[in-house]
C-alpha cells in the first residue's frame, strides 16, 4: 500500500509538473495520463480473475473463487473510473460527453454491462459450489469478449459512424512515455494494494463467520 | 458413437415434447411478427432502408431470447435435469441436443420471419439470409449455456437477458455490418470466428454449469 | 462401498448435514431416518454426486452409471409416455436390450396397461413407481432411494419391498418408516 501511494503521488507529480503540455489540448489532455493507465489496469484485474477462475475449476479450491470475484470487482471499480476519466476527456477535447466512435470507451461500455451481469449472477445464487461454478465460467466468457468485443466494435465504426475523432493518444516523446510508464505502474500498484486489502478483509469475514458457527450451539 | 447416439436421443426428446406442446414455436413466430408490425410503427416516415435491416436483427435477437428462456423450463420446473446430470453420458452433450433443439425452433421461425420482413420493409439479401444463419448460430451456442445458468438462479427471467445481450452484442455487429455494408463478406468472416470461438468455451464449459 | 468423514454440506448460511461418518460395505443396505430437515435428502443426493460436499470427505466405489437415485422429483418428463421416458433413460444409461428390459420393469410394477399414456396424467403413486422402474433400469450397483414409500399404495409398497429384499445392490434408504424395512437394514443411521 505504501509502495503504491508513493507511486501515486510521484505520479501526480510528473503529470503537474514534469510533462510539457500537450500543443493541441493543452492541460486538459494530461488526463490521458490517468485514462489509459486506468483503463488497462481494469483489463489487468480482469484478466486476472479470469485466470483464477480458470484455476477454480481446475482445482475446486474455494479460496480462487474468493479472488476471482475480488479481482473482477475491482476491475469494475476501475472500469467505471475509465468510463468517467474518459467522458471527461471526451468532454475536455471534443465537446462531447459521449462519443461513439472512441473504441475504447463503447468496449468499456459493454464489458461494464457484462461484468455488472456477474453481480447479478454472483448475487442470485446461493453460496456454494454452483455459484462458484458459474461465476467462474462467466469470468472466462468475459475475458474472451474483450478481444471479440473489441474486433465488433472496429468493425460497427465501418457502418455507423466514419471515424472523425481519434482516440488515440498524441505521440509520446520520451518525458511523456517515462510519465506514462510511471502512471501505469502507479495505478496496477493501487489496484494490488486495492486488491490485498479486499481480499484479507473478505478473508477475515469468513474467519469470523466459520468462528462463530463453531461457537454457536 | 455414444456421443452422437446420446445427442440425438435427447433432441428428439426436445423436439417430440414441443411438437406435443406445441407452446414455444407458436409463441416465438407470433412474437417475430408483432415485432415486426411494432417497428413499422416505430420508424417514421423517411427512414432509411437500411434502419429497417439493422431492426430486423433486433427482431431476431429477442425473438431468439424467447426461445432460450424456454430452453430448460421443462427440465426445470419437473426437476428432470438432475436426471440428465446422473446419467453416465457427457454433460456436454445436454448442451450440444439443447443448442440444436433451440436452433431449430430459430431456423423454422425465421423462415416465417424473414419472408415478412421482406413484406413489410424491403428485400433480404442474400448475404443478410447468410448472416443470419451464422448468427444462429452463436446465439444458440452461448444463449444455451446461460441459459442453463439462468435457471439455476432466483432470478431467472431477469437474469437471462443481463447475461445474453452483452455476449449478443457482436453477434448484432455482424449481423448488421453483413446486411448493411459495402464489404460485408468481412462480417461473415468474423461471426463465422465468433462463432467457432464461443462454440468452444460453451461446450467445454457446460459441464460446470449444470453439475457441481 | 461408501467412505464418509466428517462429512458437511451447508447451502449459504445453513448447515444441511454436519460432520456424518459413515462406512457401507458393499452389499450392505442403509437405513437413514431422522426428522424433517435432518440432512437424509442432503446425504443421498451426496452420494448420488449430484452435490459436492463442502466439508469432509465422500468417497463412492461406484459410478455414474451405477447409481440408482430415486429423489423427491421423479425425474420424468411429464409430456412423454412412460415408454419413451425409459427408452431414453435406456439410451443414456447404455442399457443393454433397453426394450426387453424397460418392457419388464414396467410389468413388474403395475404400470404396463398405460404404458403409452403421457406420464402427465399419471397419479402420483404411479410417478414413483415409474420412477422406481427408472432408478432400476440400469440394474445398478448402488441403490439411493429418498422417501420410495411416500407416494405408494399397499400393492405398491409391497412391490417395493419385494425388490429390495431380493436386491443385490447395496442400498440406501431414507424413510420417515423405517418399520417397513427395517428387517433388511444391515445397519442404520439416524440423523439429527
Amino acid at each position: 500500500m505504501v509502495l503504491a501511494l508513493a507511486l501515486m503521488g510521484a505520479a501526480v507529480a510528473m503529470v503537474a509538473f514534469y510533462v510539457p503540455e500537450d500543443a493541441d489540448q493543452g492541460l486538459s489532455q494530461k488526463i490521458f495520463y490517468f485514462h489509459v493507465p486506468i483503463a488497462l489496469t481494469a483489463y489487468a484485474c480482469f484478466g486476472w480473475g479470469a485466470l483464477k477462475a480458470l484455476l477454480y475449476l481446475w482445482r475446486r479450491d474455494p479460496r480462487y473463487d474468493l479472488e476471482s470475484y475480488v479481482a473482477i470487482h475491482l476491475g469494475v471499480i476501475f472500469g467505471a473510473m475509465t468510463l468517467v476519466t474518459g467522458m471527461i476527456w471526451a468532454k475536455i477535447s471534443w465537446g462531447v460527453w459521449w462519443a461513439w466512435s472512441s473504441n475504447q470507451l463503447v468496449l468499456f461500455l459493454v464489458l461494464f454491462l457484462f461484468y455488472s451481469a456477474y453481480f447479478m449472477l454472483r448475487f442470485s445464487v446461493e453460496d456454494g459450489p454452483m455459484r462458484a461454478n458459474l461465476s467462474a465460467v462467466y469470468a472466462l466468457f468475459g475475458v474472451v469478449l474483450i478481444p471479440i468485443g473489441f474486433l465488433a466494435i472496429r468493425l460497427a465504426n465501418d457502418f455507423i459512424h466514419p471515424t472523425v475523432f481519434t482516440s488515440q493518444g498524441p505521440q509520446m516523446a520520451g518525458s511523456m512515455f517515462a510519465t506514462f510508464v510511471v502512471c501505469w505502474a502507479a495505478m496496477l500498484a493501487l489496484a494490488a494494494a486495492f486488491y490485498g486489502i479486499e481480499l484479507a478483509g473478505k478473508r477475515l469475514d469468513a474467519r469470523l463467520r466459520e468462528l462463530r458457527e463453531l461457537l454457536a450451539p | 458413437m455414444n456421443y452422437a447416439g446420446d445427442v440425438a436421443a435427447l433432441l428428439r426428446k426436445d423436439l417430440l415434447l414441443e411438437l406435443r406442446a406445441r407452446e414455444t414455436l407458436p409463441a416465438m413466430a407470433l412474437f417475430v411478427i408483432a415485432a415486426l408490425t411494432v417497428f413499422h410503427f416505430a420508424l417514421p416516415a423517411g427512414s432509411s432502408d437500411l434502419a429497417a435491416q439493422g431492426l430486423l436483427w433486433i427482431a431476431i435477437l429477442f425473438t431468439a431470447l424467447l426461445g432460450l428462456s424456454r430452453a430448460f423450463v421443462s427440465e426445470r420446473e419437473q426437476g428432470v435435469l438432475d436426471g440428465l446430470v446422473l446419467a453416465p453420458c457427457d454433460r456436454s452433450a445436454i448442451w450440444l441436443a439443447k443448442t440444436l433443439s433451440v436452433l431449430s425452433f430459430l431456423v423454422i421461425v425465421e423462415a416465417i420471419a424473414l419472408p415478412a420482413f421482406g413484406l413489410f420493409f424491403s428485400a433480404v439479401s442474400l448475404r443478410t439470409v447468410a448472416a443470419v444463419a451464422l448468427a444462429d448460430v452463436g446465439l444458440c451456442t452461448v444463449g444455451t449455456l446461460l441459459a442453463a445458468m439462468a435457471v439455476t438462479s432466483r432470478t431467472r427471467e431477469l437474469l437471462l437477458p443481463l447475461l445474453f445481450l452483452p455476449l449478443a452484442l457482436p453477434i448484432v455487429v455482424g449481423g448488421v455490418g453483413a446486411s448493411v455494408a459495402e464489404d460485408g463478406g468481412r462480417y461473415l468472416g468474423f461471426l463465422a470466428v465468433y462463432d467457432l470461438v464461443f462454440a468452444i468455451i460453451s461446450w467445454a464449459s457446460f459441464e460446470y454449469v449444470v453439475a457441481e | 462401498m461408501i467412505h464418509a468423514r466428517g462429512l458437511s454440506r451447508r447451502f449459504g448460511r445453513k448447515r444441511a448435514l454436519d460432520r456424518v461418518d459413515l462406512d457401507l460395505p458393499e452389499g450392505g443396505f442403509l437405513l437413514v431416518t431422522g426428522p424433517n430437515g435432518s440432512g437424509k435428502t442432503t446425504l443421498l443426493r451426496l452420494c448420488a454426486g449430484l452435490l459436492v460436499p463442502t466439508g469432509g470427505v465422500l468417497e463412492v466405489g461406484a459410478e455414474r452409471g451405477e447409481i440408482g437415485f430415486l429423489g423427491h422429483d421423479p425425474l420424468v418428463y411429464r409430456g412423454l409416455t412412460a415408454r419413451e421416458n425409459l427408452e431414453l433413460y435406456g439410451r443414456l444409461y447404455r442399457v443393454p436390450e433397453r426394450r426387453e428390459r424397460s418392457g419388464m420393469l414396467l410389468e413388474r410394477f403395475g404400470l404396463w396397461e398405460a404404458r403409452n399414456e403421457r406420464v402427465g396424467s399419471y397419479s402420483r403413486g404411479m410417478l414413483q413407481r415409474l420412477s422406481l422402474c427408472r432408478a432400476l433400469l440400469h440394474d445398478p450397483r448402488l441403490l439411493l432411494l429418498d422417501e420410495p414409500f411416500n407416494a405408494l399404495d399397499a400393492a405398491g409398497a409391497e412391490l417395493l419391498e419385494r425388490e429390495l429384499a431380493e436386491r443385490r445392490a447395496t442400498a440406501i434408504v431414507a424413510t420417515h418408516d423405517p418399520d417397513r424395512v427395517a428387517h433388511l437394514a444391515t445397519a442404520r443411521l439416524v440423523l439429527a
